[in-house]
Formats: structure tokens, sequence, C-alpha cells
């Protein structure tokens, strides 16, 4: 029999109205890293606060080291060496490294808490982990990636054998994911076993040895890593074929809708964001916008939609001077926005799905007769949309907080396209999502240009950016310092145009 | 599983009946009979008509600033300054009772308009200060109430009437007061519950079913969404600040047109409005809660004055009442209780 330091056999948990684990099981062996694949909302999360203790599954079983165990609260868990990171890290930042990692299992001296001991314990699993954490250092001082092991390490102070982390490189920088994946294997070497919770193909191919996949709640397999491809896992993750890179035909650009002369943005700090920029978007194609984070694409968007004051310069759709009309009046001229902060702008996270469906149109016949709603209508609308657009929710009345990330995307992107702009902005898209929904929402986007429509897509993401454009325009530093035809270009030239050196082929736009 | 509506519903019960409990201990405690206590509460409610209807009467402006700081909270706002709004409400419709000449039609609608006048131009103050310079409502309406208290006194002594600690009694075509039924209880039961009982409605039709409610909510909730769906989070802070003001300033009139027909010089305030914030908590922020928890809060009140009878002093009601905020406010614990109970019966 092989040693499993733990298993979950045949787990079922069911929540009102929808069944999140279905025989499910996994096997975890001594010393391995396991990755938990699967899509947004397919039941990952769930599976892991079953194990973690804060879910108690209505069938299956649990064995810890081969032992059947009963985890009915996370205390238990922690008993039985199980640790969890979360996504969300749960650290008291005006606290050091160290208070928070002894926080409810403090050494005590007498009635004082041994503050000593506890930094010098804290320190020799950080340096025998190879973690480089400071123990003395406060938590808002330190950057997320650290933040990131301190929560590691926490589970390790509490003697932790195997470690669970929850879309571990969902906030990190591609360094920070690097020096993650070291400390992962140095983990591994020193007996630990970790679980991976994971959408990111890329990651499980570099750093699992093995690969448990669920898919709409059900137990699909587990594979072994170094006899599959990310083609593969995809497949087995979704159900279905996933091309990566989206299939398309030539854009037919005709008149413009979209556009911007002299356009210039302050943010909070009066600083110029963007400066005197100039772009033209036209009808039946997607401009894409490259730019490393923090170029002004953000105040950009906020701009051309109404968000932001714009200090100088004009912003015209389809002839018609938007330039200085407020949110709605510029909503209702034709532009669709999909923000890039889906939680702070696009929903409001305690309105049901159906309310939020309709939040650009509620005060618009037919949803809204003299001022009284028709729920009726509302609703009408928003399970039809829910339908078209796949966005798994229990109902509409489910409260928008409930969704998964992809969920909550599609309900705004439908929300979105449905209104029918000329003009589609769409930021970060993707962000967070898995594989089966990028592909749902590039098809959408490129179905929206065939259409006819103006798409503008700002994203950090170069593949999004390769694959989706069908113009790209760079922006570095405020201004648009180049436009290039993804057929023409490479993610090495991309790379360098964003970090600001300039085109020789080809004249720089402005 | 306890959905989360339920959970609205019993947690407020329990923690009316742990409250009762807790006040039965206490009055062990120091030596009285908590039965004879309890039973001295309940007759001074139920035995005579006349207490019933002076309970109606307390609950009526309990229910208007109970939803005066409900439909605040509802829309992410907290109106602590209902206390002051009930206090120009409540002059406001004496002043328009006693000044004016008109038949009841025209009088008695004036004397409550100018009531919800007073107190939602009242709440406007905090509300425009906070949506055109983000100072916080809280701090503002404290203030408020203040002038609030300051101001009627000095209205009542030196405009309204010669150095006199109260004014003449509102003209009887605004008095809320109506023989049949004075006739009936030989009390001072007027048609107040009434109005409150409309308001309930007005609230919740507001809140669940217009455009300007769905706005509402949704800038209490995230202004930030709000601001890219096109509303205007500003106006809408203020709107909500009114319509709360209004609720209150209405509960002013209950007094000043219903329950006792004047205006008086208040040496500290009438607590109305403070206790608003109790009900509305009790009352899960829920126009039709609401009702039921200034029910409770009108019995105990009234019927606590009977409690001497038995020998038990009448504060210790307000410790009861106290104790049931701090259950109802602490009702996670109650929550995690239950999912205990109801773990170890599926075990």
């Amino acid at each position: 029999m092989e040693n499993y330091v733990i298993e979950m056999l045949n787990i079922r948990k069911e929540f009102p109205g929808i069944v999140a684990n279905d025989n499910i099981t996994l096997q975890v062996k001594k010393g391995e890293i396991h990755a938990l694949l699967g899509e947004n909302g397919a039941g990952k999360s769930t599976l892991m606060n079953v194990l973690f203790g804060l879910y108690q599954p209505e069938k299956g079983e649990i064995r810890v080291d081969g032992k059947q165990v009963a985890i009915n609260d996370p205390n238990v868990a922690n008993r039985l060496g199980i640790g969890m990171v979360h996504q969300h890290f749960m650290l008291i930042d005006t606290f050091t490294v160290a208070q928070n990692i002894v926080l409810g299992s403090e050494p005590k001296k007498g009635l004082k808490i041994d503050m000593k001991k506890a930094v010098r314990e804290v320190q020799e699993l950080s340096d025998r982990y190879g973690l480089q954490v400071d123990a003395t250092a406060k938590i808002s001082d330190i950057s997320v990636g650290m933040q990131q092991r301190v929560e590691i390490l926490k589970t390790l102070y509490r003697g932790a054998n195997v470690v669970i982390l929850d879309e571990p490189t969902a906030v990190l920088t591609p360094q920070e994911i690097k020096e993650l994946i070291v400390i992962l294997r140095t983990l591994v070497k020193e007996g630990k076993s970790i679980i991976l919770i994971t959408h990111k193909l890329k990651e499980i191919m570099e750093v699992c040895d093995r690969c448990t996949v669920i898919r709409k709640g059900q137990g699909i397999g587990t594979v072994e890593v170094s006899e599959t491809n990310p083609n593969d896992l995809a497949s087995l993750m979704v159900g279905r074929e996933i091309h990566f890179s989206t299939d398309k035909k030539a854009a037919e650009p005709k008149e413009t809708i979209l556009s911007i002369e002299g356009l210039t943005v302050q943010d909070s700090r009066h600083v110029d964001m963007v400066k005197a920029l100039n772009l033209n978007i036209r009808a039946g194609e997607i401009v894409g916008i490259a730019g490393v984070d923090g170029n002004g694409q953000t105040e950009l968007i906020e701009a051309i939609t109404g968000l932001r004051k714009k200090s100088a310069g004009k912003v015209t759709l389809k002839n018609q001077d938007i330039t200085n009309m407020p949110v709605r009046a510029i909503t209702e001229s034709g532009v669709g926005h999909i923000p890039q902060d889906r939680h702070k702008l696009g929903l409001v996270l305690d309105f049901s799905v159906g309310e939020n469906i309709v939040l650009q149109t509620y005060y618009q016949k037919p949803y809204s007769k003299g001022g009284i709603l028709s729920f009726k209508r509302i609703f009408d609308k928003a399970k039809a949309l829910i339908e078209e657009y796949d966005v798994r929710t229990p109902s509409h009345l489910t409260k928008a907080r409930a969704l998964s990330g992809g969920n909550q995307q599609k309900a705004i992107i439908g929300r979105e396209i449905d209104r029918n702009p000329d003009l589609l902005i769409a930021a970060q898209p993707t962000r967070g999502l898995d594989v089966g929904a990028i592909e749902f929402i590039h098809k959408r986007l490129i179905e929206q240009r065939d259409q006819g429509k103006a798409v503008l897509l700002v994203s950090f993401e170069l593949d999004e950016i390769l694959n989706v454009s069908d113009r790209i325009a760079v922006m570095f530093d405020g201004k648009i310092i180049a436009t290039v035809d993804p057929k023409e270009t490479n993610e090495q030239e991309l790379g360098l145009l964003m970090a600001g050196s300039k085109l020789e082929k080809e004249g720089a736009q402005n | 599983m306890f959905s989360s509506t339920k959970f609205n519903f019993i947690i407020p019960i329990i923690s009316v009946v742990l409250g009762l409990v807790a006040g039965a201990i206490i009055m062990l405690i120091f030596g009285y009979n908590p039965i004879l206590g309890y039973q001295a509460l309940w007759n001074g409610v139920f035995d005579s008509g006349f207490f019933m209807s002076e309970t109606v009467n307390r609950i009526t402006p309990y229910i208007l600033t109970g939803l005066a700081i409900a439909f605040a909270f509802r829309t992410g706002l907290f109106n602590i300054g209902a206390e002051g709004q009930v206090l120009v409400g409540w002059i406001a419709s004496v002043w328009v009772g006693t000044a004016i000449d008109a038949p009841t039609i025209l009088h008695l609608p004036l004397a409550l308009l100018a009531a919800g006048a007073a107190g939602a131009f009242w709440a406007f103050i905090p509300g425009i200060l906070k949506a055109k310079l983000g100072v916080h409502e809280v701090i503002v309406s404290i203030m408020m109430n203040y002038v609030a208290l300051h101001l009627t006194n000095y209205l009542i002594r030196d405009v309204m009437t010669d150095n006199s600690e109260s004014t003449e009694q509102v003209k009887q075509t605004a008095s809320l007061t109506n023989d049949f039924l004075i006739g009936l209880t030989g009390s001072r039961l007027h048609l107040g519950f009434i109005v409150a009982l409309f308001m309930v409605i007005v609230m919740w039709v507001i809140l669940e079913r217009t455009k300007l409610g769905y706005e509402l909510k949704a800038v209490g909730y995230n202004q930030h969404a709000s601001n890219y769906a096109g509303m205007k989070v500003g106006r809408n802070i203020v709107i909500s600040m009114v319509i709360s003001g209004l609720f209150a300033g209405l509960a002013g009139a209950m007094q000043g047109l219903g329950s006792f027909g004047t205006a008086f010089t208040n040496t500290a305030f009438s607590n109305l409005g403070f206790d608003g914030i109790a009900v509305a908590l009790l009352g899960g922020n829920n126009p039709f809660g609401v009702i039921l928890s200034a029910s409770l809060f009108g019995f105990l009140k009234v019927g606590a004055l009977n409690m001497s009878t038995a020998g038990v002093p009448n504060e210790i009601i307000e410790i009861v009442i106290a104790l049931i905020i701090l259950f109802v406010a602490s009702g996670f614990i109650i929550r995690w209780a239950l999912l205990q109970l109801k773990k170890g019966e599926r075990k």
C-alpha cells in the first residue's frame, strides 16, 4: 500500500441549492507537492476548507497518516499537522512578524508573553527553511511576498506537516513567484508535504509532482505531472479542448469610433499620468494597450469613461464630443466599460446578481417606470443573461459576493455587452481567471469586434495583448510610444518597448 | 443550516428572552421576586384599556425614530441626530398647530408636514456636509442635537411664549387626538399610530420597490460602483439623510400633536431618538421588524411604571433593555451557539 499522509475519500459537501463537492478523492503522498487544479468555482476551496475543518462533509472520510479522523474545527486540523495559507492573508498589520506568528499559542513566562523566545523561535524556523523573514519587522512594512512567507511560517510554527496554499501566486510578482518555488522545494526536502491550489498550468508543470483535477464539483482524477502536458491538463479541467491562441479572422476596421486628442489626466496626487495622449480606435478592431502597470492606463480609462477629470485634450465618440460629459451621459452615448477592479467598481457585492445585471440600466424602461422598479422585468433580463453568459450561480437572487471571480466577471461582461455599446473598454478583463473563462471572454471580445464594434483592451498580460488585439499601442510614461502590428512583433520587442526604448523601424505615433 | 433571514429573526427573539432571564436573575440577586415583578410589568400594560392606550402612544414615536435610524443604516449612514430631529419636528408641529387657523383637513396635514420638513432640514445639514466636504455625519449630527435642544428651549421661552416653560395647546383642528378614541379608552390615545404604520409601508416601498431606493442602497454599499454606474453619490447621501430626518421629525409631531398637544422646554434629551437606535438594531433595520421592536420597547417602558407595586424598582427594566441590546449586538455568539447545537444534533 502507498504511504499517504492525507487521504480524502469520496468527499461530498452540499450547500443550499448547490453541490460544491461530489465524490472527490484526494490522496497526498508524503514529501510531494500535490496540485489541486480546477476552474474558478469548481470546488477547490470548499474541499480544502473541509480538510481544514471549516466545513463538515456530508459524506466521505478523511485519513491522516492512514488513520481515520474527524476534523470539526481548524484547531483539530492544526493538531493533526495541517496548516493552511489563505489567499487573503490573515495578519495583523500593526503587529510584528513574530507577534503574528505566535498569536494564539504564545510562549509564556509566568503571565507574560515571552517575546524574546518567540522572536528566537521564529527566526530559527525562518532560517531553517530559508525564508529570510525578519521576525521583528512590522507586517505593514514588509512586501506581500514576505507576508505570504509569514503565513507559511505560521503554519510551520504550529507544527504543520502538510501545508495547503490557496492560489499562492495570484498576488506575487514574477520574481517573488520564483522565490516561492524555491521555498516550496526546501519545505519538501525537509519532509513536509504541500497541497497547491491553483488554476495556473505553468506552475503545476514547473513544481508539482502530481495533480488532482476537479471539475464542477466532481473529482476527475489524479495524474503524474511528468506524464502530462498543459494542453491535457486544461482539457481535463474544463472538460473540452482548449485553444490557447484564439482563432480569429483578420480585422476589417471601418470608420473611427473613438478619437482621443492631446489628452492629459492627473491622478489624485495631481501628477500628470496621461500626457498629451493621442489614440484612435475604429469600428471593427481591437486595440490593445500594452504597458507596465502604472504608466497611466488606469487614468486613461477613467478619463474616457468620465470617472476622472481631464486637465486637457478632447475625447470624441462617433463625432460627438464627450470630453466633459458626466459618467452616465458617456455610458448612454455608447460606451461599455468592463472595469479593472470588479469588486470596487464593477459590482455592488451586497446586491443580488439580478440587481447587478441592471446596474447601468435600472433607471430605464422597462426596468423602471415612473420611479417604480419592475423586478419581474429585471429578473427576466438577469435570468436571460445568466444563461447566455454561463454565469454559474445558484440563482439570480444570490448575492454577487458569493460568486467566484470568473462568474462575477461573466456577469459584468454580459451586462456591458448586452447594452450594445459602440465602444467596449475592457480593462484587465481576465485577471485572476482560469483558462476556460479566459477563452470565453476573449471569444466575446472578438465577437464584438466582428459585429463592427470598437474594442479597447488594456492588459498587463502580453499573451493576452498579442492574442486578442488587431493593433497594439504601447503605453509608457503616459504616452503611446509605439503602435505595432501583433503579427509583426513578439514578446521581446514589446517588452523592450514597454520599458521605454524607442522603436527603430517605424516612428512613434506621437 | 439556518439561512441568514432566519437568523435575522431568531437572534432578536433569543436576545429578548435572554434579556428577560438575566433581568430575573438580577431581581433574585437583589432579593426581589422576579415572577411578581414581571407579573406587575405585564399587568401594568394589559390590566386596563388606559394603559394599553398609553403603551400604543409610547410605541408610535418609537416606530418612527426606529424607521429613521433603520433607513439611514440601510443606506450606509448612521443618523445619530434623530434626537435633535425629533425636537425640531416636535416644535414645528406645535408652532403650526397653534399659530394657524384652518380646517382639520388642511391644518393637521400641514402640521405633520412642518414636522417632517423640520426634521428633514435638520438632517440635511449633516447630509450636505458629508456629501460636499466629507465630514462624518455622526460628528455633525451629535452637535446638531445640542443645537436643537437649546434652540427649541429658546423658541418656547422667548418666541412662542412670554418666558413660559410650555406652549399653549395645539388647536383641535391640528390635533391627532380623537374624541371617539378618548371616549373608548379614557386615555390620550391618538391617531398617530396610523401615521406611523403608514410610514412603515412608505419606507418599505422606497427601499424595496423604487429606483430611488435602489440607488440609495447602492451608494450605501459601494460608492465607487455607484459612481461607475453614473449615480450622483453626494446627492444620494443628502436624500437619504433627508428621508431619515423626515421620519424622525414626524416622531416629534406624534408628541406635539398627539400625546402632549404642546411643546415644553427640556433640560435633557427626550431619548426618543437615541432609543430609536436600539429599536432599529433589534428590528434588524427592517421596517416591519421595527414595528415589533418598537412595540416591545413601548411595552417595557410603560409596564415598568407598575413594577414598583411589586416592590421592584422600575430601573430594572432599563437594565433588561440594555441587556437585550447587548445580546443583539453580540448576535454572532448566539449564531455560533445555535450552529454548535445543530452540529450536536446531527451526531
